[in-house]
C-alpha cells in the first residue's frame, strides 16, 4: 500500500540524495517525490510517497529518516485528513475541431488549457492523483503527445497532524532555541 | 585574528582535545600537513590509509575519545572506506579528515578528484564537504560531537585545498545548531511501567548485553541491575567486557559461535532483555524461530534498530544508562533460582566438551594459546584481533572483566583490523598491555603497518596464528561444502624474517610446551614483537550454529575418545 510522508529538511546542498539513497539503501522503493521550500528559508518540505507492506515498514522509513542529521520532521499523513496534490501538464493532440471538445472535458475536472499550438494543446490539471488519472484516461482516446507530473504534495487539514512513531522526535516546525545543544 | 583553514582546523582539533591523528598526506592535503607543524597534536605516518582508519578506530575504543584519521583526495580517501565502514558498523566515533580538489575543479575530474562525501555517503553517520575556510570551524564542531554523542559513529569532512589555504576571520562557535539532530536520553514513563510488567511475571530472563552498554558508560548499571534482579548476562561478541566473565550471572558469549549454555538460554527464555543490541543475524540464527517462547524489551537509542530484525514487545528509546538508572529503584529483587540451575546443568555439559580439558599431546591449538596469554596477562591486557577463527577463540577463551580492552570488528568484520587498531589503542593507553591475535591470512592484509609501529616504537604484541589456511573459510567448506577447499591455502612469508627485516623481534612457537616461555619473552621485550604459533591446520571452531538453523541447533565438539 502507498503510504504519503510529509518531510521537513534543512535547506542544504545534498540533503536530496541523502534522503534518497537512504531510500534505496534501506530497500524502500518512492512513488513519487516532489521537493519545495516552505515559508522558512532555512527549511524545505518533501512529500514522499512510498510503498509499505503495513505500518511496520512505515516505522522503519520514519526511523531511519531522524537517522540523518539534516531531517527535522517525519510525518506519516497516510491516514489522516490532509490535503494531497499533483500538478500534470499534458500535451493533448487537437485539431482546430477538436478544441472545443478538449476544452469540455478540461473545464469538468476543473483543467485549463495553458497553452494552443495549430494541432496540439496543453491542459494543466491540479487535483488528487485519483483525478488526474481519471482525465488522462479520457484525454488519451483523443491522443496524448506528452505528459509531466510533479507528484504528490500534501499538508494536512486545519489542527490535524500525520502520525509520529518515534517518541521525542523533533515534532514540528522549526524552535530553533530548543535545537542549540552544548556540544 | 585572520587564519588560514587549515590553521584553524588544527585549532579546532586542539579544542577538541585531540592528541594523536593518523594519517598521510598527499597533494589535497598539503596545507593541512604544513599547518600541522606548528601544532602541537603528534600525527601517526601510516603505511596505508586503511591502517590510519583502523588505528583510529582502535584509539577511539580503547579511550573511549573520538579518533582521527586524515588522507588526501581521491586514493588516499578510498583507502579510508574499509576502515570507515568498519568505524560504522560498529558504532564507533571517528572523524575522518580528507583533503579536496579546489572547490573550482570540483565536477572536472580534476587530478586525484573523487566524490569522497559521495562514496562515503552510506558509510558514515554524517559527512561534509568544505568549499570555503570559514566553515572549517563550524563543521570541525560539529563533526566532533555528531560523532560521539547519541549513537556513535564515523563522520568524515572533505576539505577542499583552496578552503584550507584561505584566511578567515577566526570564530570559534561555543555551541553547535543542529535543527534536525537531538539523541534522546529518557524514555516515557509509560514505557518503564510496561517493561517493569514483563519482568516482574518473568521466570526465565535473560540480559542480552551489547556495544551499547560500553558505549553509554553503563556497566556499572547493568551490574547493578543484573544482580538486583538476579538476571543471568549473554554477551555479544561486542558487548564482552560489559560485564566482568568471573561473575557467577554471566553466561559469556551469545550467537554463532556462542557458549551452548548462553543459546540454550535464549532459546528458553520467558523474557529477553535487550541493552543496546541490535539482533544482528549472527547472534539470532534464523529469525522465525528465535526464542519463540519470550517477551522482548529492548532499550535502544536509535529508532532504527527497534522492531528492525525482531520486533519487541516494549522498546524503550532512550540512552541506556539513562535509561536503565530510571529502570532499576522501579523493579524488585527476584531469586530465579530453578532457572539459574538449569542453565548450570547446560553449562556443565558444555564443559565436558571443552577443548580446554584435552590432555596436552604436543600440538598446537589457538584455543590453548588464548588460555595461555589470558593467564599470562592476568586477564588485564588489551586484546585486538583480526577476523575469522581466531577472533571467536579469542572471544571464546580471553575472559574479560573490565569494558574498552576488547577491541574487533564485529558487524563489519574486516580482515587487516588486528595490528592497526593495536597500534592506535596503544596511543590510548600506553602504560598498558597491548597483544593482538591475527590469523595468518588477516595479518598479511595491513602487515606493513608493523614499520609504523617501529617508526613509533609501540609496545604492541603481535600474536599470529599461522594455520596456512583461511581458517573460517575453510571451516565452512568443510561443512557446507563437502570439504571442497577452494582458494583457502595460504602461503605466508617466513613471518620471523619478515619481523626481523623490519627490526622487530620474533619467535616462531611449534609445540605447546614453548607457549608460556614465548609469551614470557614477548612480555618481557619492549616495543613491537611477533610471535608465530604454527596451530593445528584443521582445527575447528565449536560451538557453531549453520546460517539458516535456529539458535539452539548448534554443531558441537564431538566428545572426544580416550586415547
Amino acid at each position: 500500500m502507498q503510504y504519503t510522508f510529509i518531510i521537513l529538511v534543512e535547506n542544504k546542498p545534498g540533503v536530496l540524495n541523502r534522503v534518497s539513497s537512504l531510500f534505496r539503501r534501506r530497500n524502500f522503493n518512492i512513488e513519487s517525490l516532489a521537493v519545495g521550500r516552505t515559508d522558512n528559508s532555512e527549511v524545505s518540505c518533501m512529500t514522499i510517497v512510498a510503498d509499505c507492506a503495513n505500518d511496520l515498514d512505515a516505522h522503519k522509513i520514519e526511523a531511519n529518516l531522524y537517522k540523518l542529521v539534516n531531517v527535522i520532521d517525519v510525518q506519516d499523513v497516510t491516514h489522516q485528513p490532509a490535503v494531497t496534490r499533483d500538478l500534470a501538464l499534458i500535451k493533448v493532440r487537437a485539431t482546430p475541431e477538436q478544441r472545443a471538445q478538449v476544452n469540455n472535458l478540461a473545464d469538468i475536472f476543473r483543467a485549463r488549457i495553458v497553452d494552443v499550438a495549430a494541432d496540439s494543446v496543453i491542459v494543466e490539471a491540479t487535483g488528487t492523483e485519483e483525478k488526474i488519472e481519471g482525465m488522462v484516461e479520457l484525454l488519451r482516446p483523443i491522443g496524448i503527445l506528452e505528459m509531466v507530473r510533479t507528484g504528490q504534495i500534501a499538508m494536512t487539514r486545519g489542527e490535524h497532524s500525520g502520525i509520529r512513531r518515534t517518541p521525542g522526535a523533533n515534532g514540528n516546525g522549526w524552535h530553533e532555541e530548543e535545537f542549540v545543544v552544548e556540544a | 585574528m585572520k587564519l588560514s583553514g587549515a590553521e584553524i582546523l588544527w585549532e579546532c582539533l586542539t579544542r577538541e582535545g585531540v592528541d594523536v591523528v593518523f594519517g598521510y598526506p598527499g597533494g589535497a592535503n598539503m596545507p593541512i600537513y604544513d599547518a600541522m607543524l606548528s601544532s602541537s597534536v603528534h600525527h601517526v605516518l601510516v603505511r596505508h590509509e586503511q591502517g590510519a582508519a583502523h588505528m583510529a578506530d582502535g584509539y577511539a575504543r580503547a579511550s573511549g575519545k573520538v579518533g582521527v584519521a586524515m588522507a588526501t583526495s581521491g586514493p588516499g580517501a578510498t583507502n579510508l572506506v574499509t576502515g570507515i565502514a568498519t568505524a560504522m558498523m560498529d558504532s564507533s566515533p571517528v572523524v575522518f579528515i580528507t583533503g579536496q580538489v579546489h572547490s573550482r575543479l570540483i565536477g572536472g575530474d580534476a587530478f586525484q578528484e573523487i566524490d569522497v562525501t559521495g562514496i562515503t555517503l552510506p558509510i558514515t553517520k554524517h559527512n561534509y564537504l568544505v568549499t570555503r575556510a570559514d566553515e572549517v570551524a563550524e563543521v570541525v564542531r560539529e563533526a566532533f560531537y555528531i560523532a560521539r554523542s547519541g549513537r556513535p559513529g564515523p563522520v568524515l569532512i572533505d576539505i577542499c585545498k583552496n578552503a584550507q589555504i584561505e584566511k578567515t576571520e577566526f570564530i570559534y562557535p561555543e555551541k553547535v545548531k543542529l535543527p534536525g539532530y537531538k539523541p534522546h536520553s529518557h524514555a516515557p514513563k509509560a514505557d518503564l511501567q510496561r517493561a517493569v510488567e514483563l519482568i516482574e511475571k518473568a521466570e526465565r530472563p535473560v540480559i542480552l548485553c551489547g556495544h551499547g552498554i560500553i558505549m553509554s558508560g553503563a556497566e556499572e548499571v547493568l551490574h547493578h541491575f543484573a544482580v538486583k534482579t538476579n538476571t543471568p548476562v549473554t554477551s555479544t561478541l561486542l558487548g564482552l567486557g560489559a560485564f566482568p566473565a568471573s561473575h557467577p550471572l554471566s553466561l559469556g558469549l551469545m550467537g554463532m559461535h556462542g557458549e551452548a549454555h548462553c543459546n540454550l538460554a535464549i532459546q528458553k527464555a520467558d523474557l529477553l532483555l535487550a541493552f543496546g543490541m541490535r539482533f544482528d543475524d549472527r547472534v539470532t540464527g534464523t529469525l522465525n524461530t528465535y526464542a519463540p517462547g519470550a517477551k522482548k524489551i529492548q532499550i535502544e537509542i536509535d529508532p532504527s534498530e527497534l522492531h528492525k530484525n525482531v520486533p519487541v514487545d516494549v522498546p524503550l528509546l532512550g540512552n541506556l544508562k539513562t535509561v536503565l538508572t530510571d529502570l532499576i529503584p522501579m523493579v524488585d529483587e527476584y531469586e530465579h533460582e530453578e532457572w539459574l540451575k538449569e542453565i548450570g546443568e547446560w553449562q556443565t555439559y558444555g564443559e565436558a566438551l571443552s577443548i580446554m580439558d584435552w590432555p596436552d599431546d604436543g600440538k598446537l591449538y589457538v584455543s590453548h594459546i588464548i588460555h595461555d596469554l589470558w593467564t599470562a596477562t592476568g586477564g588485564d591486557a588489551i586484546v585486538t584481533t583480526d577476523v575469522g577463527q581466531h577472533q571467536m577463540w579469542t572471544a571464546q577463551y580471553y575472559f574479560l572483566e573490565k569494558p574498552n580492552r576488547w577491541i574487533t570488528s564485529g558487524g563489519a568484520g574486516t580482515m587487516g583490523f588486528g595490528l592497526p587498531s593495536a597500534i592506535g589503542a596503544w596511543f590510548a593507553h600506553k602504560e598498558d598491555e597491548i597483544w593482538t591475535v591475527a590469523g595468518d591470512g588477516g595479518f598479511q592484509m595491513t602487515a606493513a603497518e608493523l614499520s609504523t609501529a617501529v617508526q613509533e616504537n609501540a609496545n604492541v604484541k603481535i600474536a599470529i596464528m599461522n594455520n596456512n589456511f583461511l581458517g573460517m573459510v575453510r571451516q565452512w567448506q568443510e561443512f557446507f561444502f563437502e570439504k571442497r577447499y577452494s582458494a583457502v591455502n595460504i602461503t605466508s612469508p617466513d613471518f620471523v624474517k619478515l619481523a626481523e627485516a623490519h627490526g622487530v623481534p620474533a619467535r616462531c612457537v611449534t609445540r605447546s610446551d614453548e607457549v608460556q616461555e614465548a609469551i614470557e619473552w614477548a612480555r618481557n621485550t619492549s616495543g613491537p614483537v611477533v610471535l608465530e604459533f604454527k596451530v593445528e591446520k584443521e582445527e575447528t571452531v565449536y560451538p557453531m550454529v549453520p546460517s539458516g538453523a535456529a539458535l539452539d541447533q548448534m554443531l558441537r565438539r564431538p566428545m572426544r575418545e580416550m586415547v
